[in-house]
């Protein structure tokens, strides 16, 4: 097996993007990567692009197709990839996977989510079809009430707070500020969050991940030839994928997203490296309860003390584990499709020394975590500077 | 949605039907085509469950789906059953903000939802605290 390596990122802006179409997004966030790789569009074998449900967000399927013929690169094969929310990231595995079997030599791993065509109620409706339709949806359940029942577990068994997950909120949107991409530039306080509109108790609004335009793309190819491309190479050092039960209730815990845990593994098995080496992360904050489970089950503390340490500030920039620098899906944005490789671009800035005033100092390890559904799927890679 | 959708999954929504594994005696709801444990080894039967079990964690869903809408808030649960299985119910016939963890409840015939004005009205099981 091959090592790759990642040479090029680019990233529309987050948003309600209702200027810009489907077909525009993507070929902004392509040729801002082509770009950043320095290499020409013909020199690009193929491309795999994560998109959850264009069928449903703008009543458009084949879009492998569209999007290749749109980014002049015809007649290149082009794959979509779909496991809900963590499109991107199997998008990004898929792609890995290619350059490093030796198939092909550079690969564009996309992803992107148009959100706002249709009316914002349509939109939840069209997320809540990650979730088990026959025995989860049937009976009620929301998205957010899902992870709902996982906050009030968690909260039941290990004493997290209200305030410890608005704690979150603040943080991703005060990263979100420095980062020119994001959807919001908008502090917000925990008092903001604990007054916001409840929505599936105990989460309310600005718990919530909001609905979100983007695109994002990486080039990669293979580390040996990396080089030849930018003196700033990012090696994807691991990667991991696993699934677990589509309905929550046919899960072993409700605490703790078992999926992530088992890709996490292989991923540090790939990588040769352990939790404490990782100076920061991008993890799957779609609801704030996420992320506090999303850490304890990355390693980054012991199981039950995520509020504890977010409320310390280790995750925050300039603390021990700066979680979510980007903003997260939180204050970045999270178009679902997009979000697993807009994690990647995150770390590949950040690793170069790129990441403007929300920089880690000296990073030379990242790790993103994307999950599709409420944890049917979870996808982790781990990133190190080529150099 | 089509009614056959509806209609094929009325015996394991009205009555609890789930299935058991001959094999290793596991019951399983909602049911499944191929036991998780014994794989091909094992033979799955119908088997009515029975109806008392106790609430593992729960919220109170304000902003309802598309078919709720006059339901809303209503609390929502995941119910472990006697037997094993657990699976997502409301709680009904209650103020929605006395629900607990640990609560027992029993499973009721209820009316769940609707597709709209002239859509499926559909019905299944609800939990109640008792």
């Amino acid at each position: 097996m091959r090592k790759v390596a990642i040479i090029g990122v680019g990233l529309t802006k987050f948003g309600e993007l209702w200027d810009v179409s489907f077909r525009q997004m993507i070929v902004e966030a392509g040729a801002r990567a082509i770009e950043d790789a320095g290499i020409d569009g013909k020199q690009i074998d193929a491309m795999y692009v994560g998109n959850m449900s264009a069928g449903q967000f703008i009543h458009q399927e084949h879009i492998a197709s569209l999007i290749v013929d749109h980014a002049g690169l015809l007649p290149i094969p082009c794959t979509r990839v779909e496991a809900a929310c963590a499109s991107g990231g199997l998008a990004l595995r898929q792609a890995f996977i290619a350059v490093a079997s030796g198939i092909h030599d550079i690969v564009v791993a996309a992803g992107i989510e148009k959100m706002t065509d249709i009316l914002a109620e349509q939109t939840t409706e069209a997320l809540a079809t990650a979730a088990d339709q026959e025995w989860e949806a049937f009976v009620g359940s929301t998205f957010p009430g899902i992870y709902a029942l996982m906050a009030r577990r968690h909260m039941h068994e290990y004493g997290t707070t209200e305030e410890q997950m608005a704690m979150v909120a603040v943080k991703n949107h005060h990263n979100a500020c420095f980062n020119p991409c994001a959807q919001y530039h908008m502090e917000v306080t925990i008092e903001d969050v604990l007054k916001s509109a409840l929505v599936a108790s105990p989460l309310k609004l600005l718990d919530c991940s909001p609905i979100t335009d983007g695109a994002a793309c990486a080039i990669l190819v293979p580390a040996e030839k990396a080089r030849r491309y930018t003196d700033t190479p990012i090696l994807i050092a691991g990667t991991g994928q696993a699934s677990d039960a589509i309905s929550l209730h046919d899960r072993q815990t409700l605490t703790g997203l078992r999926a992530t845990v088992e890709a996490v593994r292989a991923a540090y098995k790939m990588a040769g490296v352990e939790a404490r080496d990782v100076d920061l992360a991008e993890v799957h904050d779609c609801f704030t309860i996420a992320e506090i489970m999303a850490i304890e089950d990355l390693g980054f503390c012991k199981k039950g003390e995520g509020g504890k340490i977010t409320e310390q500030g280790e995750t925050a920039l300039g603390g021990r584990i700066p979680i979510n620098t980007s903003g997260g899906l939180k204050g970045k944005g999270h178009p679902v499709g997009a979000t697993g490789i807009a994690q990647a671009v995150e770390i590949a800035q950040q690793l170069s020394g790129e990441a403007g005033k929300r920089q880690v100092e000296g990073a030379q390890i990242g790790l993103t975590h994307n999950v599709g559904g409420s944890g049917g799927t979870a996808v982790v890679h781990i990133f190190k500077r080529g150099d | 949605m089509g009614v056959p959708r509806f209609w094929r999954e009325i015996p394991n929504r009205y009555n609890l039907i789930g299935v058991k594994c001959k094999n290793c005696n596991r019951v399983l709801f909602p049911p499944r085509f191929i036991c998780p444990g014994c794989r091909r080894v094992g033979k799955l039967e119908p088997h009515k469950l029975k109806d008392r079990g106790k609430i593992v964690s729960f919220t109170v869903v304000h902003v309802p789906p598309n078919g709720f809408e006059g339901q809303a808030p209503y609390a929502l649960a995941i119910v472990e059953l006697e037997e094993g299985p657990r699976l997502t119910a409301q709680i009904t016939d209650c103020d929605p903000n006395q629900v607990k963890i640990g609560d027992d409840v029993e499973m009721v015939f209820r009316r769940v939802g609707q597709e709209g004005e002239d859509g499926v009205i559909y019905y299944g099981y609800k939990a109640r605290l008792v």
